[in-house]
């Protein structure tokens, strides 16, 4: 995959608190389902790749967005559970949760 | 739509694929096969169980490992993606902490130090379950755990690729580098075996 430009600083930094979005696209994405609609905590940013979403579309012009590691509690997830579940998410998969945490 | 996977879908669409781009004079026949090749001939778990018997004997080399992995492992001459260069996380097992590795959404897997992958791992059961009860899938496994262990599970759903450091077994001490090497297990790099 040719390198695009990238540029800019990573929106979120370890420790934010980040929603993902809810909605279920009609494309693919790289957003599972079962983590919709979900508040985590961002371990870091990981570099910066083509948005898939976009990319599997066909389309050349697929934005490159930064990738966060984002930690996600079982009891988050699945309403139980004492574990955590780490996943690769892009930038625009995610919005800054309120600072109460409340999505 | 991230849930649709028809493998003989996509085996027809890469046959295809792959006789446009000859018909095109993009690439031979031949370099899609040496490329195959040389990738499959150099991918093993033995490649995994080196950086991990590595990082048991070197503590600086753990730092580097855990901080990069895939810089790390190509100090040993392993390249952590394919055709592509992918970034590798490794993922430290402790006393208070055990790490498992699954793709939810496909089959993402570090094939050049793990070797192919098994069966199971690209099983809708192993990958819907163990982001849900990962400890009820290890038990599966024969692998239970203290209460006071916390799991992690990482979903290499993107572009990362991931590896458990397993804890270094008892009363090995005496053992070489390439003694401990052989104690590594491909189920103890995905993180649903310990040592």
């Amino acid at each position: 995959m040719p390198e695009r430009p990238a540029s800019g600083q990573p929106a979120y930094g370890p420790g934010d608190l980040v929603v993902t979005y809810r909605h279920d696209p009609p494309h693919h994405t790289r957003l599972p389902r079962y983590a919709r609609g979900k508040l985590g905590v961002v371990v870091e940013p990981e570099g910066r790749a083509p948005l898939a979403d976009a990319n599997a579309r066909g389309r050349g012009d697929a934005p490159v967005e930064m990738i966060y590691a984002v930690r996600f509690a079982a009891r988050e997830l699945w309403g139980e559970g004492d574990h955590d579940v780490v996943l690769d998410l892009s930038e625009s998969y995610l919005r800054k949760a309120d600072d109460d945490g409340v999505r | 739509m991230s849930g649709e996977h028809d493998d003989a879908l996509i085996s027809r669409q890469v046959r295809l694929l792959e006789s446009l781009l000859e018909e095109k004079g993009l690439v031979g026949g031949e370099t899609v096969d040496e490329v195959v090749d040389g990738f499959l001939a150099n991918a093993s778990p033995v490649n995994g169980a080196r950086a991990v018997a590595r990082a048991w004997t070197d503590p600086a080399y753990k730092e580097r490992l855990l901080a990069d992995g895939a810089a790390a492992v190509g100090e040993l001459g392993f390249a952590a993606g394919g055709v592509q260069k992918q970034r590798l996380r490794v993922a430290e097992n402790t006393q208070t902490v055990h790490n498992v590795v699954v793709c939810t959404l496909c089959s993402c897997y570090p094939l050049r130090l793990l070797g192919p992958s098994p069966g199971w791992y690209k099983s809708e059961a192993y990958r819907s379950r163990v982001v849900r009860d990962p400890r009820g899938v290890l038990a599966e496994f024969g692998v239970t755990l203290p209460d006071e262990v916390r799991v992690t599970v990482w979903d290499s759903s993107a572009e990362t690729r991931y590896m458990v450091l397993p804890r270094r077994p008892e009363g090995t001490d005496g053992l070489s580098e390439a003694e401990l090497a052989r104690l590594v297990t491909r189920n103890g790099l995905i993180g649903t075996a310990v040592l």
